[in-house]
């Protein structure tokens, strides 16, 4: 993979030609957190993100959009809401996660909005720094090479910039001047300095091998119980989940009857109604079993699918669930490691 | 697990066929059943599907939902479904009239597998509404008889004015090459002439059962399967022949919404035909 240089003077003058070509989607502030937007002004592009709120698939899967307006001459496919996308500042384990819904689209039946949408999205990865919550290294999803059209590694004084795609060098050619073809032995010493660095910098590990056969052997333990009694199902997990696809299908009918809209929008399996057939009969009532699908899927299902797990450590589970319950605290539980801070508020909170 | 269903189709596979209610009439106070023909000759006619398959069946502003196919491939044309009123598909479904358009698309799942049946003995067990699936493989069977050896149906419902498909069944008791045992859990009518009971009560009507070359195929309500399964078990029936076909939420039929999923499979694709084997190792699904 051919890799330049770009001077960081010349960074805003790069996006400035880019984003003429397409809607500029970058990370920026909301509160003491960080979201992916559409921005005008690059100055609000923040370049030292942790993890975003909502994982970048909100941009090619939509969270809410009419699949078809229906009328009297029958149903017309509706792909209105897609645009053409430069996504920019997405991590390493977030392009991991994109790569994990692109294999699943693309299985048997193919998704046409999703294909469509994400084949209108030029990925621009940004490398990143791991806090405490990030455990990307023991998903093997720290580093990426491939899924990306440019990936720009931060070495301070320069990017370093990965070409990844055909389309990606189109957009090196808006503006050759300003990379750099050649890179100096010093800037491959500061490439590889920064590289270790960063690589020792994960301080949560989770060791994801044994877990497979860990969710097979404890699947009547009485952890799920414990976990399911503390569990909220109110489905942030899944909302703020990079590799989660699960989705609903509901009709809107307008007013006369005639013409209306069927709507696609995301679905949670930590919802009660989620397994619940006509009639009543409901496959997973209890918040444990529903609990214990989403962590199944992620951690073994896939697995014994895909020989990866569906989880790329991005760390969103741990800095949104409400309760702790999250990649961690099953991770660590399974493999009988000590999660304090779960268990001492279980004890305070919910065994009264 | 017999993943059939393979085609990788590149059209919109959420797109429905526009399908005429053909023939509509009630078959129990609460279940109705639905002739169904594909608006487009060409597309009614080539419409392929096996035994055991589902189709989407979708009323504009009620939604879509997943309906066992009731008809056998071997009478081609048109599409049954026997259809109980429980949802807001359903009770739109049931508000409609005979020529009005519904949208169906399918088929989906990977139905029962056949081919491996043939020159077998059939044991076709049924619960309640677990004839929907279940008729098309039974009629299958019978409208190529040669290809298999006994065929043998037991049939269950809760009262006699709940026996779906009575009348059909009835006059099927009237065939040779056919062992058909009905029974109800309750007679409330006092008229019934067959056996009073839960459906494995008829299990003892089973004689000289020649186990290894025997499928149990059974469909019903939940509760069932277990009794039905140790049924057969104690009939020496190998696990992997004991044919099983489920019920679960489903919003799209192909795969991509998750709320089929259990385990690593969708059992949208590759069920909801399962054997007593695949429930062994994956749990959850009976």
């Amino acid at each position: 993979m051919r890799i330049i240089k770009l001077k960081k003077d010349n960074f805003f003058s790069f996006l400035e030609i880019i984003s003429k070509e397409a809607d500029l989607w970058a990370p920026i502030k909301k509160g003491d957190k960080y979201v992916f937007k559409i921005v005008d002004d690059f100055a609000q592009i923040e370049m030292n993100t942790t993890r975003t709120i909502i994982p970048p698939r909100k941009i090619f899967l939509s969270p809410y959009f009419s699949m078809f307006s229906v009328s009297d001459k029958g149903y017309k496919e509706d792909f209105s809401h897609i645009a053409k996308n430069i996504l920019f500042g997405i991590h390493p384990c977030d392009i991991h996660g994109v790569l994990t819904l692109d294999n699943f689209f693309n299985q048997a039946y193919l998704d046409p909005y999703y294909l469509e949408a994400r084949k209108n999205t030029l990925i621009l990865g940004l490398s990143c720094w791991p806090d405490e919550y990030c455990f990307a290294r023991s998903t093997n999803t720290h580093i990426i090479e491939e899924g990306f059209d440019l990936f720009f590694t931060d070495l301070k004084d320069f990017f370093m910039v990965w070409i990844g795609s055909s389309q990606g060098d189109d957009l090196i050619r808006l503006k050759p001047e300003i990379f750099d073809e050649s890179l100096t032995d010093k800037d491959i010493q500061t490439f590889i300095k920064w590289q270790t660095e960063r690589n020792k910098a994960y301080t949560l590990n989770i060791n994801f091998t044994a877990l497979p056969d860990l969710v097979e052997l404890k699947y009547k333990d009485p952890l799920w119980e414990k976990l399911g009694d503390a569990c909220l199902a109110c489905g942030s997990c899944t909302n703020v989940c990079p590799t989660c696809n699960c989705y609903n299908i509901m009709d809107k009918q307008f007013l006369g009857g005639k013409d209306g809209k069927i709507i696609r929008h995301w679905d949670s399996c930590t919802f009660e109604e989620y397994s619940e057939v006509a009639g009543g009969e409901n496959f997973r009532e209890n918040r444990s079993d529903r609990l214990k699908l989403w962590y199944t899927h992620k951690l073994q299902a896939y697995v014994s699918k895909y020989g990866k797990p569906s989880c790329v450590g991005c760390g969103r589970c741990i800095a949104t669930c409400p309760v702790d319950i999250n990649a961690k605290t099953v991770g660590k539980s399974l493999l009988g490691e000590e999660v304090e801070a779960f268990w001492a508020r279980f004890n305070k909170e919910v065994t009264k | 697990m017999n993943r059939e269903n393979k085609n990788v189709t590149q059209a919109n596979p959420f797109v429905p066929e526009t399908a005429r209610i053909v023939r509509m009439y009630h078959l129990t106070e609460d279940v109705k059943f639905f002739q169904v023909r594909i608006v487009d000759m060409e597309k009614a006619l080539s419409f392929k599907y096996r035994p055991g398959q589902f189709a989407m069946i979708s009323v504009l502003g009620a939604g879509e939902a997943p309906f066992s196919i009731s008809s056998t491939p071997s009478r081609p044309g048109l599409l049954e479904f026997c259809i109980r009123k429980v949802g807001t598909v359903t009770n739109a479904l049931f508000r409609m009239k005979e020529n009005d358009l519904i949208g169906f698309r399918g088929p989906y799942g990977n139905g029962f597998p056949i081919e491996k049946m043939i020159h077998k003995d059939i044991i076709i067990v049924m619960g309640g509404l677990g004839v929907a699936p279940l008729r098309s493989v039974l009629l299958y069977c019978l409208d190529n008889r040669d290809h298999f050896r006994k065929v043998i149906m037991l049939h269950g419902a809760k009262r006699p004015a709940e026996m779906i498909f009575c009348d059909e069944f009835f006059a099927l008791k009237e065939r040779k090459d056919l062992e058909c045992y009905l029974a109800v859990d309750a007679d409330d009518t006092g008229a019934w002439t067959e056996n009073i009971g839960v459906v494995t009560t008829l299990f003892p009507f089973l004689k000289d059962i020649d186990s290894v070359n025997t499928y149990g195929v059974v469909c019903g309500p939940p509760v069932m399967y277990k009794f039905v399964i140790k049924e057969f078990l104690n009939l020496n029936i190998p696990k992997d022949q004991i044919l099983m076909t489920l019920e679960r939420r489903m919003k799209c039929g192909v795969g991509k919404c998750g709320h089929c999923a259990i385990d690593y499979i969708y059992t949208c694709l590759d069920g909801p035909v399962f054997t007593y084997w695949d429930v062994i190792h994956m749990r959850e699904l009976i």
